[in-house]
């Protein structure tokens, strides 16, 4: 029985089709990584299952109080609102001292909670998005690219995490990421999409299929594998300070 | 105790400093600042609406403000940027009561009242409206707090734990439009905004969290609104922009002072 699923969904952005008919649907304990370019709909999906955008047809299913914990792409606080992590973790409820510590150490964190969210690096941020997310014991882990703005190690390192979080709360993991190589390893299944489901199956199936292959083989040429190989090593890195370059997206 | 007009003076200022103070947290958060002033301005269209039609201004007031909100959502949805449209409707809003006024028959009534508050002619009823208002606008954001502010951290954050942003956005809209009701007897409705930045933009400085910010500039306008009267009786200057004045003047202490968050 799904947890959430997706049936013939289209999403029209003015007279622009931004999805075309996806389906897709998530069983209970399932990593499902959906795949695809810059402006293929990942991120629109993402927001169309947990009803933030209008479909124009087709159906999105959620199972009845379903309780999904989102981690978004980005998220900007305004500088003029202080937060420390304690109390954004009470958002949207208030938690117990107990259940916010787990969660801090459930996603690789000390003892931050008395950091205002604006002085956190990349990495930490992005893990209390995470902490935040798993507070509610959801049923569904939804992350839309949230390595985003994290160097190479940095995104293995949180996509490590997100398997140690899955362990330990057993729910399904839909996310969202155009990091191929370290996300495939760890998914049930892969979609890959550009407005429509191109293919869908196990990594190596996917990463094999001709669909697939067009859309990152070409065009990006050996110069991405390569640059893939060149930083799939692991330097276990936990970002207590900030870097100061970016990612080219 | 109410008998004297300097008493309800400054209940009516701190009544409505500390509904402005609270929710001028979330306009500055949200970054609302011209949105609050058109909705201020369009205040002085209801004046004129019940003027004509003779009926209480504060209902006036707060239908004007909320139909300047439709207006506005009305033509962002139809392609014109918002910065533009508030540009407009701040404005026009403002001139149409100016001429509205005029146009009411009877006696010429003097504007000033409304356009820079008249806080030494409070009455009863007006205490009663100030700070039934208040206590509305402290309770809604006290019952939907949690809600409010994650809608204001992100729409999608809100909709992932099922609560409907639109809905939050709507909310703040129309405690908006109560607290210019209650603000335009003290401050007018030119410098209604400032009330609601003014002691957020100093509080947010000092505060740890989102809480103690909204208490801190509470207390900061009502600390405000009792020096802005103070300093009017001394210097015998209009006790709305006074306020005003004293407000800015801690923002400008503020400046000086060390940000402390922690």
């Amino acid at each position: 029985m799904s947890l959430i699923s997706a049936e013939n969904v289209s999403v029209r952005y003015g007279g622009q089709t931004v999805l075309d008919r996806v389906s897709l649907s998530l069983k209970a304990g399932e990593i499902v990584t959906i795949v695809g370019p810059n402006g293929s709909g990942k991120s629109t999906l993402l927001r169309a299952l947990i009803g933030a955008e209008a479909v124009a047809s087709g159906k999105v299913h959620r199972a009845d109080h379903l309780r999904i914990g989102y981690v978004p792409q980005r998220l900007h606080i305004d500088p003029t609102l202080p937060l420390t992590v304690r109390r954004f973790l009470d958002l949207p409820r208030r938690v117990k001292e107990k259940d916010a510590q787990a969660a801090l150490e459930t996603a690789g964190l000390g003892n931050l909670g008395a950091r205002q969210m604006a002085d956190l690096s990349g990495g930490q941020f992005q893990r209390v998005l995470l902490a935040r997310a798993i507070l509610g014991n959801p049923q569904v882990l939804m992350l839309d690219e949230a390595t985003q703005g994290l160097d190479q190690p940095g995104s293995a390192s949180f996509y490590r995490q997100i398997e140690t979080v899955r362990q330990a709360l057993g729910c399904a993991v839909l996310m969202v990421s155009h990091e191929l190589h370290v996300v495939m390893s760890a998914s049930d299944r892969v979609i890959c999409l550009n407005g429509h489901v191109c293919c869908e199956g196990t990594p190596d199936v996917v990463s094999a299929a001709p669909a697939y292959r067009e859309l990152f083989g070409t065009g990006t040429g050996g110069a991405l594998a390569l640059y893939r190989h060149d930083h799939d090593h692991d330097h276990d890195h936990d970002h207590d300070h900030d870097h100061a370059h970016e990612t080219a997206n | 105790m109410l008998d004297d007009f300097l008493v309800r003076a400054a209940l009516a200022g701190v009544g409505t400093a500390l509904a402005t103070g609270a929710l001028g947290c979330f306009v500055v958060w949200r970054r609302m600042a011209y949105f609050g002033d058109a909705m201020a301005h369009a205040a002085l269209m209801g004046v004129a609406l019940s003027l004509a039609f003779s009926f209480s201004i504060t209902l006036g007031v707060v239908i004007a403000a909320l139909a300047m909100a439709v207006l506005f959502l009305t033509l962002t949805g139809q392609g014109q940027t918002a910065d533009a449209t508030l540009g407009v409707l701040a404005h026009a809003g403002l001139a149409l009561g100016l001429v509205g006024v005029a146009l009411v028959p009877g006696q010429r009534i003097s504007l000033d009242a409304y356009l820079f508050g008249d806080v030494l002619n409070v009455t009863r009823a007006d205490l009663a409206v100030i700070w039934g208002g208040a206590v509305v606008v402290g309770g809604v954001l006290w019952w939907q707090w949690s809600a409010l502010l994650t809608t204001t951290l992100s729409a999608d954050l809100a909709h992932a734990a099922g609560i409907d942003p639109k809905r939050q956005d709507r909310l703040i809209t129309f405690l908006l439009a109560i607290v210019v009701a209650v603000a335009i007897k003290v401050v007018g409705a030119l410098l209604i905004t400032a009330l609601l930045i003014i002691p957020a933009a100093t509080a947010q400085r000092f505060g740890r969290t989102p809480e103690i910010m909204a208490i801190v500039s509470s207390l900061l306008g009502a600390a405000a609104a009792i020096a802005g009267l103070q300093g009017a009786l001394i210097w015998d200057t209009p006790v709305g922009p006074s306020i005003v004045v004293a407000a800015a003047t801690f923002f400008g202490v503020s400046m000086v002072m060390p940000r402390s968050r922690a």
